[in-house]
């Protein structure tokens, strides 16, 4: 919460999500797995959430749902439209999750029930939970099949006979079915094969327009974070590293981490050889941290790196969105060409 | 057309195996030592005479084969023969004394599935102390055979309590069902324990699956989340289980059924044994073969219901 200088929008009451400060500790860990995360997201505005396995980029769109790990404690706050949703009881955490929030999972033949029809998984939230009838939950889900480009013949049929495709389209209807006002999509194409992966993303852009629903996107891929967002989210070890408008943050982008991780993405214009990996391994959970959690990867580390975790504060002027980056030596990062 | 080759298929399976265990049984009568004639003149010295009249009678001089297809014969036209000891058409014997094993299967099976289903379920659900409670009791239940349990039942309920009687079947159904509570908890102690715990495991396991967490992170109330996505999708092991546990109260009636002195067929099946009285064994037999048969069956036609990745005929791995 150090950074007061966000002339954006997406902050206050109106911004569909607005997490400030918030720290997740999980039992027998010696550092929070959360630390300090600042993230909005303005109604209509997509998000990427970019890091690696164990960022915690996944308790973060978690969270917003309040889908905590059990034994985790949670600081700080989770507003979604101004309400915090770490402080609701089960009857609003139940109504936030039917109306105001929907979360689209990484695989969706995990995430749906094998024995249970399509037309159940679609209504079953309004039914259950809002008291919608039946029917008219069923005809809300035939025009959100259609909008995911699917016929009602779908409600009949159970998980196992649909593709993965087909499963992630159900997922995102069944997301749009309470009419949300956010949507939270963790890795939503990671379990689908690259074609699939182009039309999903290419239709929750679509869908987000349509509905005008904010997206937080998570996902690894940088590549993908680029072509979707509006704004991107860098996290390493629990905090963020660096944030700012898509296209600055992957030309300029002003953490060792986030340069590192461009380094890593394979592109078809660079010369051949051997990817840029990012040597050594992220901190471990049983190690509290001092200073800044990438040092020790880091090849512009110096002592203050270890000494004083560097504040996330901006490093570019001139923009209508911040960029912030959290680095103690940010100048010092060069532009990204496009044969780098 | 699939079912119909489906249940073709099975038709003739059953009618294999009942032919099957037929032989079985009927050889293990012959093999077993003794013979029924010096059992019916009870020790007495017979003349050779009414030996022979009884071995003739029974058709007991003939070739075993011979013996075997005659009985086989008037089986498949509905004729078990005539009770030695009782004097009277097994069929007789039967007709009045099915309906009391099955009523009394019947009861166990209510207690197993109600008791067993609800104390796997907040097992599974509550754990914690309550979780631990219901294992420990169950792993005593499951210790206990239900002739042991019988006996405790009758001790407490029927000799110090007076609550129940200590046996005999009653007349009227209210007091036919009074008389057949405590035989039926005899059955059911050990089975309640036994699906209480393949519940517990089942909606445990269950309860790991994303779709669960998906289901509450979608607002579903959590009664429902348990309903419709842990318990709904046990059922299959519950099923299966299900089929075992019929198998295993047709079984251990024998037993419960002469504890209790109640006069089903099981009671039925103990005295023709130590008679010899073997057309009744025979029958009694291949009726609980028979009944095993249909359950099975019953089990696999229930199976595609329970779960629509099983269709009949093939069963493919459940995820």
């Amino acid at each position: 919460m150090s950074t007061t200088t966000e002339p954006h929008a997406s902050t206050g009451p109106d911004a569909a999500l607005d997490i400030r400060g918030l720290r997740l500790n999980l039992p027998g860990t010696a550092r929070p797995v959360l630390d300090g995360v600042d993230l909005t997201v303005a109604p209509r505005e997509t998000v990427a959430l970019v890091g690696e396995s164990g960022s915690g980029k996944s308790l973060t769109s978690r969270s917003v749902l309040r889908l905590l790990p059990p034994g985790a404690v949670a600081e700080g706050r989770v507003l979604v439209e101004g309400r915090d949703v770490l402080a609701m009881n089960p009857g609003e955490l139940r109504r936030l999750r039917t109306h105001t929030a929907a979360m689209i999972f990484q695989d969706p033949r995990a995430a749906t029930n094998p024995l249970r029809r399509i037309g159940d998984f679609l209504t079953e939230s309004l039914r259950l939970n809002a008291q919608v009838p039946a029917e008219e939950a069923t005809e809300r889900a035939v025009r959100m099949l259609d909008a995911v480009g699917l016929g009602d013949h779908v409600l009949r049929r159970y998980p196992g006979q649909l593709s993965g495709g087909m499963l992630q389209r159900v997922m995102i209807a069944a997301a749009l079915m309470g009419d949300p006002t956010l949507i939270l999509a963790d890795e939503p194409t990671t379990a689908l094969d690259v074609t699939t992966q182009a039309e999903v993303v290419g239709l929750l852009d679509d869908l987000r327009g349509q509905f005008g629903t904010g997206l937080l996107f998570v996902t690894h891929d940088l590549g993908l974070a680029a072509a979707i967002s509006d704004r991107v989210y860098v996290m390493y070890a629990g905090r963020i590293a660096e944030t700012g408008p898509a296209e600055e943050l992957f030309q300029r982008p002003r953490h060792p981490y986030t340069r590192a991780l461009l380094d890593s993405t394979p592109r078809l214009t660079a010369p051949r050889g051997r990817l840029a990996a990012i040597g050594g391994q992220p901190p471990s959970l049983r190690q509290e941290l001092t200073g800044c959690p990438f040092a020790p990867r880091c090849r512009l580390a110096t002592d203050v790196c270890t000494e004083r975790a560097p504040a996330l504060i901006p490093v570019a002027d001139g923009n209508p969105q911040p960029h912030l980056a959290a680095c103690h030596h940010s100048d010092q990062l060069t532009e990204v060409t496009a044969d780098a | 057309m699939r079912f119909a080759r489906f249940a073709a298929r099975r038709l003739a399976e059953m009618a294999a195996t009942l032919l099957a265990a037929s032989f079985v049984i009927f050889g293990a009568m012959y093999l077993a030592p003794g013979d029924p004639a010096s059992f019916l003149l009870s020790g007495r010295s017979a003349t050779p005479d009414a030996i022979k009249a009884i071995n003739e009678q029974y058709h007991l001089n003939d070739p075993f084969a011979v013996q075997y297809l005659r009985w086989l014969g008037q089986v498949l036209q509905g004729d078990f023969g005539r009770s030695i000891e009782y004097r009277t058409s097994v069929s007789n014997l039967l007709a009045a004394r099915l309906p009391t094993t099955l009523l009394l299967v019947a009861m166990a099976l209510v207690l197993v599935m109600a008791a067993g289903l609800a104390l796997g379920w907040i097992g599974a659900v509550r754990g914690g102390a309550t979780d631990s409670t219901i294992l420990v009791t169950t792993t005593v239940a499951v210790g206990t055979p239900s002739f042991v349990a019988a006996v405790l039942l009758q001790g407490l309920f029927a000799v110090k309590l007076h609550w129940f009687p200590s046996g005999g079947t009653g007349t009227g159904l209210l007091d036919t069902l009074w008389h057949l509570t405590l035989p039926a908890v005899a059955l059911a102690l050990y089975l309640i324990g036994m699906l209480a715990r393949v519940t517990r495991s089942a909606m445990l396991e269950a309860l790991g699956h994303e779709h669960v967490t998906v289901a509450r992170s979608r607002g579903v109330p959590e009664r429902s989340v348990i309903l419709r996505h842990v318990f709904r999708n046990s059922l299959g092991t519950v099923l299966t289980m299900g089929g075992l546990i019929v198998s295993t109260l047709l079984i251990c009636t024998v037993l419960v059924e002469s504890a209790f002195s109640v006069d089903g067929i099981g009671q039925l099946l103990d005295l023709s044994t130590t008679t010899k009285d073997f057309p009744v064994v025979q029958a009694v037999s291949l009726i609980i073969v028979g009944l095993f048969m249909t359950v099975n069956l019953a089990v696999d036609l229930l199976h595609p219901l329970v779960d629509p990745r099983v269709t009949l005929g093939e069963r493919r791995s459940a995820a």
